[in-house]
């Protein structure tokens, strides 16, 4: 890499940055219980909720910092917050 | 909805900076640059040589956000490039209604087609959660510390709608995390506009208010629901919607108990007091708003 | 190297300081102009506001901001966006803009600006010195210093094309003496519209705001890349040593005329006594030099144009033969006694194998007339040093004594 005049950056490119490290807790899904209403993938700080082909969605465990936001705003509580195991 | 904001950015977990810069995204849409003072949001996102934003975007200094933008909106008209492109510049509470004054008087009183978004957390969170003119009533900061012979914060919040206002502005709305279709919305509206909008977003602080990682948004809706977050907009200098409280209005005792920043309002002598001060800061906005 | 002005005199028109570089400006085809006003740079931006309001400046924004520190601040957003942006300002305005001037250079945006030099406060004096510049020496602006309005005129076009080369990417400051240069009226050759669209082609940078490619500009630089940003403005800013002096060439190519490069001379071929100046004083040192020349007294004049990048080589080489070399300073860095332009040119000099006696005068402060009998004291006390060696380095003159 050289830098370039003033150090312009290219778009996007935290995703090197694999944040999912730095969780305790880590969101688990429910699919049974979730209606598919999306608040989940809105209100992630980390983008780290992504749509599945079927319409479900899952966790992007490399950067989902486990915040918990998902699993308390979720209107169904299909949403449950793990102890991480490393 | 895509997310123009890029996962790996060092936002703590459940950093409302992240969700507030998401959904002012969402409703300006791609087509857009967006101007960051130093803050949070900048510094979290922009480690060089990376960057979180799949927008254009630009950091100058702390102070000129504002002005930075009216730069780039003049740029773009003069190269006739200007076409349906917004000119974005979030900033936070500090850069806002602190430092950064100055510079959003001038641009608003100039008439340029941007719109300004303040992100609110309500104290100076990337330096260590100082005061800042934005810090409400009786809240413990760095620089405004509950003691013995305090209760924290000694002033009211600066309304910078109110101001924002007075610029003659079009379009200024308040909103806030805890509803986020709501702000989406209303930033999508104020890009529409044609001159300088204004947008002022609540913001849970996690780290900087001492609550739990999960409760941003929980946190964000409770101080809506007492009153002491009145969601509104005004067009042309007319209060044109209002997000009513009903049956789910609460004493602000319930905000304020969530979050270690009034924890001391609980433990101290006279704090019952000191409550009811802030409850009557709510009952003024339920008044005001006709929440 | 010297050259013959051809300066066409049917061309020539008489018009205020102000208007020659207000005039300049508009022939650059700016697309941004931003400014506050602020005495004695006001000419300038009412003149270009004229311009604006009868239509005179195709495809240009004039913003009409609430400070200097937002005049700059704009800039720094519609360089960014791709515009030639300008701006004016002077002393409290200059330094008010003190952190913003760091900004645009680190970012590499070649923004010009034509700086009206004039006293810092306290006290408060709206007269000539040149203090505000000085002090933002280190900010990564190019700095180029006008003898007169053909200069100041004329460097407008040759500072963009500086500034904007690929090469270089850095801003720029031109700078004339308050009310001395910017409210005079003077015979000029206005800048030829058709020759700068020739000189100056629209600037065209790699990297824009632009949503088609979103550039993230202005990320932060943890220790581990911080350094080498430093290291890579100061490698532009010796390139731009080299690029003055093209430009200047180019320049003289294009339209005949020329002021020097980094640097000029005027009778230094022969001369023992060489006094080294920056600004509009240059010429009443020419002519005291034309006086003492007639009774035998072998004074030259090196003039500083570029006071950053500083032409430590070309100072070294005019220089290396004189017996003694007087510096004049129209500022001063308090705590050293010394003015830049003495301080500098002596430092540059410390491992080289040219030892000339250098004196230093600070004088011309908060506009305090440079008279030509000064110049011919200063000049007597040089021949005193070729005598007897330096007694007095560095010293204020046409101090009021009575005052003290």
């Amino acid at each position: 890499m050289k830098i370039l005049p003033g150090g312009i950056c290219d778009a996007g490119t935290t995703r090197v940055n694999k944040t999912g490290g730095w969780r305790t807790f880590k969101p688990v899904y429910d699919y049974d219980k979730c209606i598919k209403c999306k608040l989940c993938e809105l209100l992630c700080p980390d983008s780290a909720v992504h749509p599945r082909d079927d319409g479900y969605f899952e966790f992007d465990y490399d950067f989902c910092k486990g915040c918990g936001i998902c699993a308390n705003e979720c209107p169904k509580s299909a949403i449950t917050m793990v102890l991480e195991e490393k | 909805m895509k997310s123009l904001l890029a996962s790996g950015h060092r936002g703590c977990a459940g950093c409302c900076d992240a969700m507030a810069a998401k959904f002012t995204l969402m409703g300006a849409g791609e087509d857009c640059i967006v101007v960051n003072p130093t803050g949070c949001l900048e510094v979290m996102t922009t480690p060089f040589p990376e960057t979180a934003w799949e927008v254009p975007w630009i950091h100058s200094l702390f102070e000129n956000a504002a002005a930075v933008g009216s730069g780039i909106e003049a740029a773009l008209k003069a190269l006739g490039r200007k076409g349906n492109t917004k000119v974005v510049v979030m900033g936070g509470d500090g850069a806002t209604l602190d430092i950064g004054m100055r510079s959003i008087s001038g641009v608003f009183e100039r008439g340029h087609d941007i719109t300004y978004v303040c992100i609110d957390n309500e104290a100076y969170m990337n330096t260590g959660v100082q005061r800042s003119g934005a810090t409400p009533f009786n809240a413990s900061t760095t620089t405004s510390p509950a003691g013995k012979v305090s209760f924290g914060n000694p002033r009211p919040k600066k309304n910078m709608p109110a101001i924002m206002v007075a610029h003659g502005s079009p379009y200024v709305a308040t909103t806030s995390l805890g509803y986020p279709k709501d702000m989406i919305n209303k930033v999508k509206k104020a890009t529409e506009i044609e001159g300088p909008a204004y947008i002022h977003c609540h913001a849970p602080c996690t780290t900087g208010w001492g609550f739990d990682t999960s409760k941003t948004v929980e946190v964000a809706k409770m101080a809506v629901q007492t009153g002491l977050w009145p969601l509104y907009e005004v067009e042309e200098g007319k209060v044109t919607s209002v997000r009513k409280l009903g049956k789910a209005k609460k004493p602000v005792e319930e905000y304020l108990k969530m979050q270690r920043r009034f924890k001391h309002l609980f433990t101290m002598e006279g704090g019952a007091e000191e409550i009811a001060k802030i409850q009557a800061i709510a009952d003024k906005n339920i008044e005001e708003f006709g929440l | 190297m010297p050259r013959e002005m051809n300066l066409d005199k049917s061309k020539m028109v008489v018009v205020e300081g102000s208007y020659a570089v207000a005039h300049a400006v508009k022939a650059c085809r700016p697309n941004v102009i931003s400014a506050y006003p602020i005495t004695p740079q006001t000419h300038i931006v009412e003149d270009l506001s004229q311009f604006m309001a009868d239509g005179e400046i195709p495809n240009c924004e004039y913003i009409n901001v609430e400070s200097e520190f937002s005049a700059l601040s704009a800039l720094v957003g519609a360089s960014a966006a791709g515009a030639r942006c300008y701006s004016a300002t002077t002393s409290q305005g200059l330094e008010l803009m003190h952190e913003v001037l760091f900004n645009v250079s680190g970012m590499r945006l070649p923004v010009v600006m034509t700086i009206v030099n004039r006293a810092v406060s306290a006290p408060i004096s709206i007269w000539n010195d040149h203090q505000d510049t000085i002090s933002q020496r280190d900010t990564g602006w190019i700095q180029l210093y006008a003898e007169n309005i053909q200069e100041v005129s004329d460097m407008t076009a040759q500072a963009y094309r500086i500034s904007e080369d690929r090469d270089i990417l850095m801003p720029s400051m031109t700078c004339m003496d308050g009310f001395i240069l910017s409210h005079v009226y003077e015979p000029v050759v206005l800048l030829e519209q058709d020759l700068t669209d020739g000189f100056l082609p629209a600037y065209e940078p790699e990297h824009v705001l632009d949503p088609k490619n979103p550039l993230t500009f202005g990320a932060f630089a943890d220790p581990n890349y911080y350094t080498e940003f430093r290291y890579l403005q100061e490698q532009a800013m010796q390139r731009a040593l080299k690029k003055i002096e093209d430009v200047a060439n180019e320049f003289y190519d294009i339209y005949g005329r020329y002021y020097g490069g980094l640097i000029d001379e005027y009778r230094t071929d022969d001369a023992e006594i060489i006094i080294m100046a920056m600004g509009s004083v240059v010429g009443t040192i020419k002519d005291v030099i034309d006086k003492l020349r007639d009774r035998n007294v072998k004074a030259g004049l090196l003039k500083i144009r570029s006071f950053r990048p500083f032409p430590a080589e070309a100072i070294k080489n005019v220089i290396r033969d004189a017996k003694v070399v007087v510096v004049l300073d129209k500022n001063i860095t308090l705590g050293l006694n010394e003015g830049a332009l003495f301080t500098e040119t002596k430092s540059t000099l410390y491992n080289t194998d040219v030892r000339v006696p250098i004196i230093g005068y600070m004088l011309g402060h908060g506009g305090r007339d440079i008279r030509i009998e000064t110049i011919e004291r200063v000049i007597d006390e040089a021949t005193e040093v070729m005598k007897t060696g330096i007694r007095i380095e560095s010293q204020f003159t046409d101090l009021r004594e009575e005052l003290l």
